[in-house]
């Protein structure tokens, strides 16, 4: 076997480990000792391995070996007591996962080896659970191994025993990267990892990720950036030596030895003569991939029921669902959106005859329910479980056998994470039964599986770190040692989501932590962090600390109302009648989901269609109704938009008939009628249909960006047409295409040139439009609140406060509209713009496409609806309608006043 | 109904309060024709500052913002009176805080007419060197005008900042608001970061006895008249 590493073979596993695992029966994998021997040389490491190839175990072989090579004594690293002999041993590795409960199973986990070996290692979790008596503790007699999370995290490094606590550590290791790296909770992470390298530069980190598409830019996240110009000098590394592969595992060296940017003094690194690092660029850290994982085995439910046009809900295969659980062991089933989760529940538990063991988790459910769920599924007593994105991560179950994802797919990584889900064991396939609820959908799930089936990955690529996210770090700075601005500004940039941070950002982030960085200079009196005379930042008073520490994370929880069952009351209206209180609690529910109801309106929750009855404190009241279909649709969207590739490979498919052949009859039909009725879009033009119904006129065109780019381009489009007097009334958006409906013939001022669809679709929307748009957007507002909140400048608690007091303090909204009128480039709403971009309204999505599309707009003027235009014209009334303006709806309300004083 | 006056692009509505006949304007400001009354509520300037004091460093701008609107309906209206109608500043320091500019825009506000501060809870003891003359409360032929509402005919009143939720097929719109039965009113709120109190609160109830009220929103670009039972 040609290695280039011959330490994998002459280090084997100690005595101790080859006993453990030849007791179990195991053998070590490929992986699991490349790992170790890249911790031998001293690497850092990223693994790529499936769910079910060990990777915790993996993760932390080398630590256990390092730590079983220790006497305790040997072990007491020598740093200057804090308090004399209080210290054994020192923290040596630093675990952390973005579940809290996954941090405590993990520990639980660890205890088998650690126990049958009898090693002499303390591994301890620290989360928000964890007991004051015992976090003082930890502090001061750290464990061996530590689980934690980001924000745990952050709070540890928020405080200036911090390097007390960290000097002695060696590894880190990071639990489902993948996932981690997606979000703010990655910047956060990033600069946390900063820190450590800084105060701990012996460390070593171990990512733990499924596959992504860029597993090279995801390497560079666990060592430090380069901070200062690369000189040309290469140093060969010590584990360092192309690739080898063979024995099911791939071992690229992705890069040079770990860098060391700043100089290894104690604290905080000042910028030393001996700093000079001399790496080339973009350090990354060695990349393991696990092989030997049998190829999933997907296929798509050739349903024997008619396909439907449009809906999210799969009820017509319901037969068949039901069926799949009934001949499997344990099945779980994955939609995208709580609602959805609970109406398929429903709808199973109606069919189900055999009373098959069938749970139902998700998000909003009350954890101890949750908890109930899992507990049942580890101890194999369920049949099925209907679940979203909730169980997309989390501990390996032993005996699912089989994945069934209901609806779109949205993104081949995400669905093949999800097909990992049933890969008991590595060497046997996943099985995996997709099962479209629409047309449109099968034609998703079509490529989807042809990804699947060609290991295509479309995992976002890594994100340039957040302004807010950096204002929270800098803040949890000055809560520890004081720093100066350019020492802080070079290890910030040593993070690979803030390596292109320009200094001039950075000096607005510091400014807005000490005063808001207002052009009005009034705040100086107010600082949050003050220098000192060698101009280092301090917090300005220990209530600063607190806030700090009382407002740490990322994640922005939306405002959340109880659900409680109680008795109907019926009959009466208003708030004002009684209630019987003190029902069972069902979970929770968004306010903004039953601020759009009145009292009588029904929706599905906790597995029910129950009645809405009244709001009390922060309690909403609801009854069990008996309606067949709940009156308010609370399909919401899916978390995630359909990505960007399997988009592509969509319109690849329609635009390639001879590739039809593969898709169900029912779908070629329907295609081949719109290529004879209207036009079937080709790979890169966009069709734009216009045709009158009843007394409107609409407008329907395909972009497959995702439903998010589509409903910002109606917004953009309804503006415009605004303009143009077509007197737009509406629109709807699903993940394909974009119906607008207005008075104006739409059809006819193409046709008599008094609409131009270029000048419609001219990229130049994004300008002057989308401006005005932002000034009023929800979306928008609620996105520069979530950045306020990261950011500190607004508490959390006051949120929570004005829950409970249904009384305002201040709404972000106002000032969000006073911000953006006197300051428009203040640092928050850069931040805010910057999320806008790849969240809520996912411009850079509409941005490309409108380039995309430039020119290649072909228009159909049709008598009537095409064929491909149904799904989404089909949407209209079950969707939440956009580009209704407030004064309308306030209107209408107003015209009821008028009827009944008229008593018409 | 929209207006025709020169200069005038919003909408406004009317309300008759004790036989009284008022003109709501989309600001948030109550104009009584026959006296030129211009009245205002709840400016809270300098609540910005009031809570960067403590800590929480909201953008200093909505004193400019506030003086700015008010700038705009003053020039709209031309009264020959101002009335302040309590809670003008955010706390009781706060019109020391007003900037120089500020306070220039305010006494160029306050020129060639009268100009009435009423007392609120966050502002009880104003100095007397802001201009203008100070009160409890004002009463002019059946109406009274102060900053807490009592419930009495003929009061109109601020402080507790009304707005109102409109909720139609899951979508909901909220906007601040006039209160009134015809018999009493409370004002909206006018400063820039002045939120609100729902109508459904049970303050509201304690003022009005009933749900037999309407509620005056201000709307995105008129006013929309909304019985109170209709607003959630």
């Amino acid at each position: 076997m040609p290695l280039s590493d011959p330490d994998s073979l002459s280090a084997p596993l100690p005595e101790a480990f080859s006993r453990w695992f030849a007791r179990r029966g195991w053998s070590p994998r490929a992986h699991q000792l490349a790992l170790l021997t890249k911790a031998r040389a001293n690497r850092s490491a990223l693994l790529i391995a499936p769910t079910g190839a060990g990777k915790t175990l993996a993760g932390f072989l080398p630590t256990l070996v390092e730590l079983s090579g220790m006497s305790p004594k040997t072990r007491t690293t020598p740093l200057p007591p804090r308090s004399a002999g209080e210290k054994a041993g020192g923290l040596h590795t630093l675990y952390i996962s973005p579940l809290k409960a996954l941090a405590v199973d993990i520990a639980r986990n660890l205890e088998t080896p650690v126990a049958e070996m009898g090693l002499p290692i303390r591994v301890e979790t620290r989360t928000g659970d964890t007991p004051a008596s015992r976090r003082q503790r930890q502090r001061r007699y750290p464990p061996d191994i530590m689980l934690t999370t980001p924000e745990q995290l952050a709070l540890l490094l928020a405080s200036d025993d911090a390097p007390y606590l960290f000097a002695s550590l060696r590894r880190i290791v990071l639990d489902e990267l993948h996932a981690l790296v997606t979000s703010k909770r990655g910047d956060l992470l990033s600069l946390g990892l900063s820190r450590l390298w800084t105060i701990a530069p012996q460390v070593r980190a171990i990512g733990l990720s499924a596959t992504v598409a860029e597993p090279e830019s995801l390497a560079r996240f666990l060592v430090p950036q380069i901070i200062s110009p690369p000189s040309a000098k290469r140093r060969g590394g010590v584990g360092g030596g192309g690739l080898f592969s063979g024995d099911g595992v791939d071992v690229r060296n992705a890069a040079s030895p770990h860098p060391r940017p700043l100089p290894a003094t104690q604290g905080r690194g000042g910028r030393g003569e001996d700093a000079a690092p001399s790496e080339e660029e973009n350090p990354a850290a060695d990349i393991v991939v696990a092989g030997g994982a049998a190829a999933p085995v997907v296929e798509m439910l050739d349903t024997r029921e008619r396909l439907p046009w449009a809906g999210h809900s799969a009820r017509h295969a319901l037969g068949e669902i039901y069926d799949l659980i009934k001949r499997n062991k344990t099945t779980l089933v994955f939609v995208n959106t709580r609602s959805q989760a609970e109406m398929l529940f429903q709808d199973l538990w109606r069919m189900n005859d055999d009373n098959l063991a069938i749970a139902l988790h998700h998000g909003s459910l009350d954890v101890g329910q949750r908890r109930k769920v899992e507990d049942a599924m580890t101890a194999g007593k369920l049949r099925g479980v209907v679940c979203t994105s909730s169980l997309d991560l989390g501990v390996d179950w032993g005996d699912v056998d089989l994945v069934v994802n209901i609806g779109a797919p949205k993104g081949s990584s995400r669905l093949m994470q999800r097909i990992g889900r049933a890969n008991h064991r590595l060497d046997e396939a996943s099985r995996a039964v997709l099962v479209p609820a629409n047309r449109f959908e099968v034609l998703e799930c079509r490529v989807a599986i042809d990804a699947v089936n060609e290991n295509a990955q479309d995992t976002p690529p890594l994100r340039p770190g957040a302004l807010d996210v950096l204002a929270q770090h800098v803040l949890g700075c000055a809560c520890g040692e004081p720093f100066l601005a350019e020492d802080l500004y070079a290890e910030v940039k040593t993070a690979a989501p803030y390596a292109d941070l320009s200094r001039a950002d950075f000096d607005d982030v510091v400014d807005f932590v000490a005063t808001g960085g207002y052009a009005l200079k009034s705040y100086e009196r107010f600082a949050r962090i003050k220098q000192d005379k060698q101009g280092r930042w301090r917090v300005a008073n220990p209530k600063v600390r607190q806030s700090y520490r009382l407002n740490v994370g990322t994640i922005v929880e939306e405002s959340m109302l109880k659900v409680r069952l109680v008795r109907s009351r019926r009959g009466g209206s208003g708030s004002t009648g009684t209630v019987a209180r003190g029902g069972r609690m069902l979970g929770q529910i968004e306010e903004y989901f039953i601020e759009g109801l009145v009292v009588g309106d029904t929706f599905v929750f906790g597995g029910e269609i129950v009645r809405y009855e009244a709001l009390v404190e922060d309690e909403v009241y609801v009854s069990r109704a008996n309606d067949a279909d709940a009156k308010v649709p609370s399909y919401m969207g899916g978390k995630f938009p359909l990505s960007t590739y399997l988009a592509e490979r969509v319109r690849l498919l329609l635009a390639d008939q001879r590739a039809w052949k593969g898709l169900p009859d029912q779908v070629r039909e329907w295609l081949s009628l719109q290529s004879y009725r209207s036009r079937v879009p080709g790979a890169r033009e966009m069709v734009v249909e216009t045709f009158p119904r009843a007394d409107k006129h609409y407008l329907v065109c395909y972009p497959f960006e995702g439903r998010l780019a589509h409903q910002t381009l109606g917004m953009l489009l309804t503006r415009r047409l605004e303009r143009a007097r077509v007197r737009p009334l509406g629109f709807v958006a699903n993940e394909y295409a974009l119906a607008v409906w207005a008075l104006g013939d739409m059809s006819a001022m193409i046709r008599q040139g008094r609409l131009n669809l270029a000048t419609l679709f001219d990229p130049d929307m994004l300008g002057d439009d989308l401006e005005a748009w932002l000034a009023e957007s929800a979306l928008m507002k609620r996105t520069f609140r979530n950045c306020a909140i990261i950011s500190g400048l607004i508490p959390r608690r006051f949120t929570g406060e004005e829950k409970s007091r249904r009384q305002v303090l201040f709404s972000t909204d106002l000032v969000y509209d006073v911000l953006r009128k006197h300051q428009p480039d203040h640092v928050l709403l850069r931040a805010a713009r910057a999320d806008a971009a790849t969240g809520l309204l996912d411009l850079r999505r509409l941005s490309d496409m409108l380039a995309r599309i430039a020119g290649r707009i072909t228009h159909k003027e049709l008598d009537r609806i095409s064929p491909l235009a149904v799904p989404v014209m089909l949407e209209i009334g079950r969707e939440a309608v956009y580009g209704e303006a407030s004064d309308e709806l306030l209107a209408e309300a107003a015209e009821d006043l008028v009827r009944e004083a008229t008593g018409t | 109904m929209p207006d025709t006056r020169p200069g005038m692009t919003g909408h406004f509505s009317t309300v008759t309060i004790s036989g009284v006949s008022f003109t709501a304007d989309l600001s948030g400001a109550l104009y009584w024709d026959d006296e030129h009354l211009l009245v205002v509520s709840d400016l809270h300037l300098e609540k910005g500052s009031s809570f960067a004091m403590r800590g929480v460093l909201l953008p200093p701008h909505d004193t400019t913002e506030t003086l700015a609107r008010l700038d705009t309906v003053i020039a709209r209206y031309q009264p020959r009176a101002v009335i302040a109608l309590g809670d003008s500043f955010h706390d009781r320091e706060a019109h020391d805080r007003l900037s120089v500019a500020h306070r220039a825009t305010l006494a160029t506000l306050q020129a060639g007419r009268d100009w009435i501060w009423i007392v609120g809870n966050h502002d009880p003891d104003l100095p007397r060197n802001l201009g203008g003359s100070i009160a409890s409360d004002v009463g002019i032929g059946p109406v009274v005008f102060r900053h807490e509402p009592t419930g009495a005919a003929g009061e109109i009143a601020g402080h507790l900042h009304p707005k109102a939720r409109v909720s139609r097929r899951g979508r909901s719109v909220e906007r601040r608001c006039f209160a009134s039965d015809g018999e009493r009113a409370i004002m909206p709120a006018f400063g820039a970061y002045t939120g609100g109190l729902s109508i459904r609160d049970l303050a509201f109830a304690a003022i009005f006895k009933s749900l037999e009220f309407t509620a005056h929103v201000l709307g995105d670009s008129r006013m929309h008249a909304i019985a109170a039972a209709r607003c959630s």
